[in-house]
């Protein structure tokens, strides 16, 4: 085996089984609760799977679920491959569904293909005004982007519930949302895209901006993989004073690096509210800025990797919901167990595996003749 | 006299309120001048709060309550603490990892053994909380002003928790500026290596940090869950173990400051309960939710070096490795 392919042979082990050993550690840990509660973590598991993909329903609101999940999810990788970690997406898609609530609320009658380009804009703006801060404390006052980007999504919070409680809320409402968008605002969904060319297909909440997740993955990719820019997030994320000798600038980098997860988090309301909720709502993000992290996580920041491990964690919500119909016990706080475990196994104790893993490969190598 | 008589319980809210920010915010000290980020406050005071109210409520003791939650946030630091300490693994997605479980595996629980939507049950005996202890005479010094009102809401009428708070300050100073122990912990935060050197095993000191700030965090949940209030309810620390982090900060890691930290936001908090919907003088009816950020944004501006500068421990969130 040549030298090269051999380091190949490495990172295939480490960018598929890796993950599955550490996935399949945290359904073990899972199912171990699962047991302490008096259910049988088998018959969960199964409820969990059927509940995700079992039924053309099941498959449209896991890929709904996930969508949300791909966009945090390449927030969170974007920052990590230039060597920051961005806790602020929860906070920065909360601000971005400003943006994108605001042009909705504001399109009159404008047909959607006007208003979907102006909503993107407005969403990746408004996410990334949220990180712009953080970002440039960073870059040029070196203050700590996890703290910051913490302290981000709870004035986020706080903002968005004053806004909501004085400012946008439906006059004579007492639940602190906007009012609804109007209907030509609202992303298609997959049932009527589909329909369109005589697919017929189960109506879930999943719509349109499934595909711009995807669109937003390829672009990551090849901007991070295939541009000269992005070489220079890599090298900053690897070794900031190496860049510095090659002359990238790493405050720039981590800058505009910064303003682009933010943006990218800003996305999520492109799906969660023009897709679903259709209107501004308190909290909206629920927690999918931290799932993000998960994701990342998993996927070893590939975007490749990000899309599946979306797919696994939208299965995992709408799984999770099913799960609670059918044993009364468990709920959807089951799911954020398993979230909470991945991101231990995967991101804290990620050496655990690692060098087992090597070991193990090294003794299958050493009984093959050379 | 009536802006007096308010200014007094205000200060005593305040008290009530800074006592989980202040043990949770000693806990980050510990942790964090040995060189370990305290992203865990948050989960371990969690964790904390539901072991106490759901063992309080079993068993109908407020001290079994006391201890389980010092356990379940001492197991939580230990989880930790293997993962950054012995695995050495990133320090900051360890922590968000344990939050995020314990914020799932909490309800989970209180759920399946209570049945009550993921809470416990009401803590409604007094056994089973710690309640607010009247000192002798309290209640009739309570009508003269100066000193009585004083005596009776800011000395006497707190939880034994909120005093043990204002005892383990001073005492973490000690630890930390006077002891061989706390020599060696500021030191294993600022430069590992040297103490390593010296002979001292940088692990068994950052196991020892992780486990009393483990601990601590254990008496702050505690507090929340069965003294504050009488149970547990999802998701109850509410950011407290972040806020507590930003006081650290905001105390330049150090006791007594980030205990004045604690305080201000703690007065923030109860002043913002305070002003809900009343309209001031000149600027009218000042949100809360513009107090409640308050906080947040002066550790920011703080971070940012725009009011003074806060040096965090220079070994932070690096793990250690031997011959490095």
């Amino acid at each position: 085996m040549s030298e090269r392919a051999e380091s190949q042979g490495v990172k295939w082990a480490e960018l598929l089984v890796l993950p599955a050993v550490n996935l399949l550690a945290a359904l073990v840990v899972s199912g171990v609760i699962v047991r302490i509660i008096g259910e049988n973590p088998w018959t969960a598991l199964k409820l969990l799977l059927g509940g995700a993909f079992g039924s053309g329903e099941g498959i449209g609101y896991t890929l709904y679920y996930a969508t949300n999940f791909i966009f945090t999810g390449l927030s969170v990788a974007v920052a990590y491959k230039a060597g920051m970690f961005n806790i602020g997406a929860e906070g920065q898609a909360y601000i971005g569904g400003l943006g994108a609530g605001l042009v909705c609320l504001a399109a009159g009658s404008a047909p959607f293909w006007e208003v979907l380009p102006a909503a993107i804009c407005a969403a990746a703006v408004f996410g990334a005004a949220w990180a712009f801060i953080p970002a440039w404390l960073q870059a040029k006052r070196g203050s700590h982007i996890v703290i910051t980007t913490i302290m981000f999504n709870f004035i986020a919070s706080a903002l968005m519930t004053w806004l909501l409680v004085n400012v946008l809320i439906q006059p004579g409402q007492q639940s602190p949302e906007t009012r609804q968008f109007g209907p030509n605002t609202w992303q298609p969904t997959a049932s009527d895209l589909l329909g369109r060319v005589g697919i017929h297909v189960a109506a879930t909440p999943l719509n349109l901006s499934f595909l711009i997740a995807l669109a937003a993955a390829a672009g990551v990719w090849a901007l991070v993989w295939r541009t000269r820019w992005g070489y220079a997030i890599r090298v900053t994320g690897e070794n900031p004073a190496a860049a510095l000798y090659a002359g990238i600038s790493p405050s720039k980098v981590t800058f505009l690096v910064m303003l682009l997860s933010g943006a990218l988090a800003g996305c999520l309301p492109l799906n969660e509210l023009m897709g679903s909720q259709h209107l501004i709502s308190l909290d909206f993000p629920a927690g999918a800025g931290f799932v993000g992290i998960a994701v990342a996580l998993m996927a070893r920041n590939h975007p490749a990797g990000i899309c599946a491990a979306a797919v696994l964690f939208g299965a995992l919500v709408q799984g999770g919901s099913e799960l609670s119909f059918d044993m009364p016990h468990v709920n959807r706080d089951m799911v954020v167990v398993i979230q909470g475990l991945v991101i231990l196994f995967c991101g804290g104790l990620d050496n655990l595996f690692k060098n087992p893993l090597r070991i193990l490969r090294g003794w299958v190598r050493g009984a093959r003749p050379r | 006299m009536e802006y007096y008589t308010l200014l007094v319980l205000l200060i005593a809210a305040t008290l009530r309120e800074a006592t989980p920010l202040v043990l949770a915010a000693l806990a980050g000290l510990f942790s964090e001048r040995s060189g370990v980020i305290a992203l865990g406050l948050e989960g371990m005071m969690l964790g904390a709060a539901f072991a106490a109210a759901a063992v309080s409520a079993v068993s109908g003791s407020a001290w079994l309550g006391l201890g389980a939650g010092v356990a379940v946030a001492m197991i939580l630091a230990l989880v930790l603490a293997f993962t950054c300490v012995t695995q050495r693994g990133n320090q900051v997605v360890a922590a968000i990892a344990v939050n995020i479980i314990v914020a799932g595996v909490a309800p989970t629980l209180a759920l399946a053994w209570f049945n009550q939507g993921g809470q416990t049950p009401p803590l409604a005996e007094r056994a089973q909380r710690f309640t607010a202890i009247v000192w002798p005479w309290a209640r009739q010094a309570r009508s003269n002003p100066f000193p009585g009102l004083i005596y009776a809401e800011l000395l006497s009428g707190h939880s034994l928790i909120v005093y043990i708070a204002a005892a383990l300050v001073p005492v973490s100073a000690w630890v930390l500026y006077r002891t061989r122990f706390g020599l060696r912990l500021r030191a294993v935060g600022e430069n590992p290596q040297a103490v390593d050197t010296a002979g001292v095993s940088v692990a068994r000191l950052r196991y020892q940090a992780i486990l009393i700030s483990g601990a601590l965090c254990g008496v702050a949940g505690t507090f929340l869950s069965i003294s504050a209030s009488s149970g547990f309810v999802r998701d109850m620390t509410a950011g407290k173990g972040y806020l507590a982090l930003a006081a650290l900060i905001f105390g330049k890691w150090r006791p007594y400051p980030t205990m004045g930290a604690c305080l201000l936001f703690a007065f923030a908090d109860a002043l913002a309960a305070l002003l809900q919907g009343v309209s001031l003088p000149l600027v009218g009816v000042i949100p809360v939710q513009f107090i409640i950020a308050l906080p947040y944004v002066l550790t920011v501006l703080l971070l940012g070096g725009f009011v003074g500068k806060s040096i965090p421990p220079r070994a932070i969130g690096v793990p250690y490795a031997k011959g490095e």
